[in-house]
């Protein structure tokens, strides 16, 4: 071991300023960070590093707080990457944040005022001519050409003079670089000439559609007027029609209401909430039934090679899930996977694992339990060798047959501390992601649905789907959906946490 | 042991590795399939378990290698696996790590310093510990959006994201390491206070020392626990060169175009390293594992 004694005062003291400079660094990086965040239009993340920033000076420059040192880090990650995300999520619930409802009020004003039409006349190709460090850009047919520019995306206005190009133009490929350069350039020239770019290839005239006006409405060149609306988050024409693109606004409890209102959402709502119950329920069930049983079988001292057994039996637990789903994906394929050749030549059977909705999900829970007994079969195994023989003994003298005593004895003694994880499970397998994005994705869909629902869908994929495979990517909603999932997960943990207490008691006193 | 009837005992006997053996077969067929199906020709064949034509061409594949058929015609490699690979393991090791060192200094200071807020900080980790991806999903997605258009390395694509995201996993174990440093013998800090040493040193020259077993387990279920993740990579994660394992693995089985034997040779390349470490260090693994979940 490393010698402990104390140090001589002179590298202390160096260490010590060492240890304020590493902080002072950091205080230094987070703010620069809160800073850039704020002018890149994140507030809230600004005010979230900021608040950082001045916990880490605090905790790391006074003696008082020496113990959260320890905690900080560990903490800070809970709290930025989990904590904060959950609540973000559930407070995206309450607005109407979605494809339509993508942009803050100004970028979607910015895009509104930055449409217009197009004058053809003026229309004209453009190159990218090397000039030193710098790129001219140079009109051909009009002969014009600008003073080298860095096209960095810092430049607004450009002047051009007649002259014509020195070497030769830019690629095509390293043009469409430079893009979004181009496109914040103005173009001015001889004759009063104002060009803006017009596509990747050309610039030209562009008279806009809509002018801001002082009162913040905007005036349409055809002399309409379009007023924003920051109950709906959408611009509207006098006659109060949604102008996309829309901004971000809080709706309040709209996003609640569509779920328990809307017909077309609450229906699939109410059975997909009813099957990711029986699914958590079956699963965790049919593991644990499985995984007790094997259990008391590898217990039986008179069983030769129990240590072999249990190692094959765990292999479906050492193997990365994502993989195993994968295989079960293709082993259930309906047209050529082995499963169905096998119920075939068996017995002519050939089901639809994948079409028929009670099938799918007759198969999720099948391979769910492949996937999940080995855990209970450990933990099991664990428990049971806490049962005192003594017990069981009795019980057989008294003439209890094997199944009496296994369940007047043994799984009394068991069930309670498998409560916990008995909850775990069932906690888990109601969020369990993986499981039905690798093998159904929630397929087949159920009729009649006004958003994408699956039969085999639970909450969480649900909510998956809306915000991210369907086109409408209504986040909004699906942060409402998460709120209700949160409900349920907070009581699930909670009854959890107090199961575990119990346990941990019991033992307590046993001990 | 209750003495029992010999002749009903073989029975018994004969019954439980009858049930076992039967049980193992259903277990293992995916598996077999598999292995069997990563030498078959083509992507739909169906065949018996001994492939009758074997051949090497998904193997070639799975590999990142052009395959030349009998007939001259060069299959190229649909995915890159070996990238995918490294991906995965990349940012596994990566993260692993921190969550090891977050995890093993928090639960030091749990396990063995005083302080205000401890026993409500715990339980307050160990309730956000069954908090799903789910819940935040729609979040990080927003939130790293928006980041990126001010520094693409914490955009979409970026592997730096998923890093902070899974670095931040950490309440499960830092309860797994804080019941180990629970059983650890008092004595033992008592002596290094005598000697004069800060909590910090006793941390890292007694506790750390003596912890590494306990981390070992903590890193290789955080590595297990990343690399099968699903749903944030495959939300933060775009283009195919930057895909995971996890996410790219399922690519293979699209319904419009499906490489079943393509996939098997990859699935078995890409799972079975996990697989063996698993197998190897499984006994301190489910210690560790249930350890976290048992003790209160």
């Amino acid at each position: 071991m490393t010698t402990l004694e104390a140090s001589d005062p002179a590298p202390a003291a160096a260490a010590r300023w060492a240890g304020l400079a590493v902080v002072g660094l950091v205080v230094l990086a987070t703010l620069y960070a809160a800073f850039t965040l704020y002018l890149a239009g994140q507030p809230l993340l600004g005010v979230l590093m900021l608040v950082l920033a001045g916990a880490v000076a605090a905790i790391f420059s006074r003696p008082a707080f020496y113990a959260t040192r320890f905690i900080f880090p560990g903490l800070v990650a809970v709290a930025v990457f989990i904590a904060f995300p959950v609540a973000y999520t559930i407070g995206l619930g309450f607005t109407n944040y979605s494809s339509f409802n993508l942009l803050t009020f100004e970028r979607a004003t910015e895009v509104i005022l930055s449409r217009g039409t197009v004058d053809p006349e003026t229309e004209q190709p453009f190159a990218l001519i090397p000039d030193g460090d710098g790129l001219r850009l140079a009109l051909p047919e009009a002969g014009l050409i600008s003073e080298p520019l860095a096209l960095d995306g810092t430049e607004t206005e450009i002047v051009l003079a007649p002259g014509t190009p020195a070497a030769e133009p830019l690629a095509m490929r390293d043009v469409v670089a430079r893009r979004a350069a181009l496109q914040a350039l103005t173009l001015t020239g001889p004759d009063g000439l104002r060009l803006q770019s017009s596509g990747l290839r050309r610039f030209a005239a562009i008279t806009p559609e809509y002018t801001p006006r002082p009162d913040g409405t905007l005036l349409g060149a055809g002399g309409d007027v379009l007023t924003p609306n920051h109950e709906i988050g959408f611009y509207e024409t006098e006659t109060g029609e949604a102008v996309a693109p829309g901004w971000r606004v809080f709706v309040g409890l709209e996003n609640f209401e569509r779920i328990f209102a809307s017909e077309g959402i609450r229906g699939p709502m109410v059975s997909i909430f009813l099957w990711t119950v029986a699914f958590a329920f079956l699963s965790m069930a049919g593991c644990f039934a499985v995984g007790l049983t094997l259990a008391v079988i590898l217990q039986w001292p008179h069983l030769a090679g129990r240590g072999i057994y249990r190692i094959l039996l765990i292999l479906p637990y050492a193997v990365p899930a994502f993989i195993s789903i994968l295989v079960f994906r293709g082993l259930f394929n309906q047209n050529f996977g082995e499963v169905n050749l096998i119920l075939e030549a068996l017995f002519g059977l050939r089901p639809e694992w994948f079409t028929d909705g009670g099938l799918a999900r007759t198969m999720i829970v099948i391979v769910n339990i492949w996937l999940g007994y080995p855990y209970m079969m450990l933990l099991a195994m664990g428990f049971l060798q806490n049962v005192p023989a003594d017990h069981k003994k009795a019980a057989a003298l008294e003439g209890a047959g094997a199944m009496r005593v296994f369940f007047t004895i043994t799984l009394p003694q068991i069930v309670p501390p498998f409560l916990p994880l008995l909850i775990a499970t069932f906690a888990f397998n109601f969020n369990n992601l993986v499981l039905i994005l690798l093998l159904t994705r929630g397929l087949p869909d159920i009729p009649g649905t006004v958003i994408p629902a699956g039969q085999t869908d639970i909450l969480g994929s649900f909510t998956y789907r809306i915000a991210f495979t369907d086109s409408a990517q209504q986040f909004g909603l699906a942060g409402a959906i998460t709120f209700l999932i949160f409900v349920v997960v907070a009581a699930l943990a909670y009854a959890n946490f107090v199961a575990m207490r119990r346990a941990a008691d019991r033992r307590f006193k046993g001990t | 042991m209750i003495v029992e009837h010999p002749g009903r005992l073989r029975l018994k006997k004969i019954a439980a590795h009858g049930f076992l053996i039967g049980f193992l077969v259903l277990i293992m067929f995916p598996f077999l399939v598999v292995v069997s199906i990563s030498f078959r020709e083509g992507n739909f064949t169906t065949g018996s378990l001994l492939p009758e034509n074997p051949t090497l061409e998904h193997w070639y594949l799975a590999f990142g290698l052009d395959y030349v058929r009998a007939d001259g015609t060069v299959v190229e490699p649909p995915y890159p696996v070996l990238r995918w690979m490294w991906n995965s393991v990349k940012i596994g090791l990566v993260a692993s790590a921190g969550i090891v060192a977050l995890a093993t200094i928090s639960a030091y200071a749990f396990s063995r310093i005083r302080f205000r807020g401890r026993a409500g900080m715990l339980d307050a980790l160990f309730i956000i510990q069954m908090f799903p991806t789910t819940l935040m999903l729609v979040a990080l997605f927003a939130i790293f959006d928006n980041l990126g258009e001010v520094t693409p390395i914490l955009g979409i694509d970026a592997h730096t994201a998923l890093i902070l995201i899974y670095m931040s996993q950490i309440t499960l174990h830092v309860w797994t390491i804080k019941g180990y440093f629970d059983a650890l013998d008092p004595a033992l800090d008592k002596a290094a206070q005598i000697d004069g040493a800060t909590p910090w040193q006793t941390f890292r020259h007694v506790f750390l020392p003596l912890a590494v077993p306990i981390v070992a387990v903590v890193f290789v279920l955080s590595f297990i626990g990343v690399i099968n993740d699903y749903p944030i990579a495959s939300v933060l994660l775009r283009s195919e060169e930057q895909l995971t394992l996890a996410v790219g693995s399922r690519l293979y089985l699209n319904e419009f175009r499906y490489l079943w034997g393509d996939f098997a040779a990859a699935a078995i390349l890409s799972g079975l390293p996990i697989t063996v470490v698993f197998m190897i260090a499984q006994r301190y693994l489910v210690a560790g594992l249930s350890e976290g979940a048992v003790k209160g």
